[in-house]
């Protein structure tokens, strides 16, 4: 059957992992709007520099859905530092490939996984090398990863 | 099997049975090129003639005034750049709308490049464009006034009759994209009063690769294509016959059937805005439920993106359109419910489903059913919500 998307996406897409959120989040990190079209929001649970719980929360496409199930599973175990580390390419493997017009939803989960450590290395004073440069809130054009609103 | 329920006949159309039968001896036995002399061309040129014939009856022609073309927007492209350019002399204007079909736009952008000024009348809140808007838009160096007739995502149907007799008053020539409105409305050019016409026989169940572009008499357009002298020397090339006798077949399928058509389409469609509007909160109907076409309901879901529905209903073998911007190339809203003045993330969550002449009431009743368990699913995944705001 032709399909637009592989069967690994549409069983993340149909059958999310980690929906949800929490009631005392460690930290939360919200990326993209309703205007763009998609929005994240992931939230973390941490022992001992380690995320134990990750829940999302998504506004969107397909494949942002997918991406957001596939990520927040990723995070899941893995130290901060580990987290840091995983890039949009990781999660599109992870996946195995997007529609290539569909790649910018995989770069909305890594930066919202992002979003949620600097919220929670902000709560404990806490520094991430990995960090180094993120602003959740800078670049108004960045965090609409190519929506383009221009209208005639 | 899993039901399949196309709700897409804006897309396009499946070929009726009749017509793909009307086609088929055309392709390898009735095969002669009308342009040949002999009896297996003439015969073929008579099918041709009784084709144009049955197109120029669904719309109050003369046949002498129809021109088969490859698809509507060959039509739209020919009628609005030719008549633009020969006309370049006497002013380089044309004003159209913000709710035309791509093949009007970018025929339009194709102009402004070349040194044309176009003016984007906007739509009011229902979807439908102000005449006095057009008045004041005209000036000495209007040549071309083209509007579409009934819109492809929110079914709205302009009054071209009125649009038409103002853009001639000041002397432009008035051209309308039918693509939507054939076979789906009455159609009469003469009492419309339009110079140019678009149509497609794709959307009336007839084959794809075949067009039409209505030019009334006395009308001067450059030719599209130089070779043959087929169409009457404006667009050579051996004729799509199979394609063009389908079109035939589909015209006057629809001619005999229209009222029922329009009748049967229309109280499916309302049915269906009923039930989704009774078993489904926050909602949103975009553009007017008065003059629209009988098979278009557009509705915009709140706190969910429609592509993500789309592809839930596909899952369970359910076909629609949406307008929102994760589903095309360029990843931009539709400017059809941008021009209309619907938020943008309401535009994320729309969905357009056009009925036809194959859907039935349990198609319905099964949509409206997986709509509920998909956009509650939806819902209950995403990161906005009423509690939340937009």
């Amino acid at each position: 059957m032709a399909t637009l998307y592989n069967d690994k996406v549409i069983k993340h897409f149909t059958d999310p992992h980690n929906v949800g959120e929490m009631q005392n989040p460690d930290g939360e990190g919200t990326y993209g709007s309703p205007v763009c079209g998609d929005m994240m929001k992931i939230s973390i649970k941490v022992e001992n520099g380690v995320i134990v719980d990750a829940k999302f929360k998504t506004f969107g496409c397909g494949s942002a859905i997918a991406s957001s199930s596939v990520a927040t599973d990723m995070i899941k175990g893995k130290t901060i530092e580990e987290a840091l580390k995983i890039t949009n390419q990781d999660v599109l493997d992870e996946l195995g490939g997007l529609p290539a017009i569909k790649v910018h939803c995989s770069v909305l989960a890594d930066h919202a996984i992002r979003a949620a450590i600097y919220d929670y290395a902000q709560r404990n004073g806490k520094y991430y090398a990995g960090l180094e440069g993120f602003d959740p809130n800078a670049d108004e054009e960045d965090r609409n990863h190519g929506c383009d609103m221009e209208n005639r | 099997m899993k039901r399949q329920v196309y709700l897409d006949y804006s897309a396009t159309t499946p070929v009726k049975d009749e017509v793909l039968q009307a086609m088929l001896p055309y392709f390898s036995q009735n095969f002669g090129n009308p342009s040949s002399l002999y009896t297996i061309g003439q015969e073929s040129k008579q099918a041709l003639e009784d084709a144009r014939e049955r197109v120029a009856a669904l719309i109050g022609a003369s046949p002498r005034e129809i021109f088969f073309t490859s698809s509507g927007t060959e039509a739209d492209n020919w009628a609005v750049i030719e008549s633009a350019e020969s006309r370049a002399k006497k002013g380089k204007h044309i004003v159209t709308t913000k709710i035309e079909h791509h093949a009007l736009l970018h025929s339009c952008e194709y102009l402004e490049k070349n040194g044309f000024k176009v003016t984007y009348l906007d739509i009011d809140a229902e979807g439908f464009v102000d005449p006095a808007l057009l008045e004041r838009s005209l000036t000495d160096e209007t040549t071309l006034v083209s509007i579409m007739f009934a819109n492809n995502e929110i079914g709205t149907v302009q009054p071209i009759e009125e649009l038409a007799k103002i853009a001639k008053r000041r002397g432009a020539l008035f051209h309308t994209d039918a693509v939507q409105a054939l076979g789906n409305i009455p159609i009469d050019v003469r009492a419309l009063g339009v110079d140019m016409m678009s149509v497609s026989a794709h959307k009336i169940y007839g084959p794809k690769g075949i067009g039409a572009l209505y030019i009334r008499k006395g009308v001067t357009l450059p030719s599209l294509l130089h070779g043959g002298g087929q169409e009457n020397k404006k667009r050579a090339g051996t004729e799509n016959l199979t394609g063009i006798v389908g079109f035939g077949k589909a015209a006057e399928l629809s001619a005999r059937n229209l009222d029922t058509h329009i009748e049967r389409l229309t109280e499916l469609r309302d049915y269906f805005l009923g039930k989704i509007r009774e078993s489904i909160p926050d909602i949103l109907v975009n553009g007017s439920l008065a003059r629209r076409l009988p098979g278009n309901l557009n509705v915009t879901f709140k706190y969910i993106e429609g592509e993500a529905l789309l592809l839930l209903l596909d899952l369970d073998g359910i076909a629609v359109s949406t307008g929102s911007a994760c589903s095309s190339a360029s990843l931009t809203p539709s400017h059809v419910l941008t021009a209309l003045g619907v938020p943008v993330e309401m535009i994320h969550g729309s969905l357009r489903f056009t009925v036809g002449d194959f859907t039935t009431k349990e198609d319905i009743d099964y949509t409206v059913e997986c709509l509920v368990k998909n956009v509650e699913k939806l819902r209950n995944i995403s990161s906005v919500s009423k509690e939340k705001g937009w």
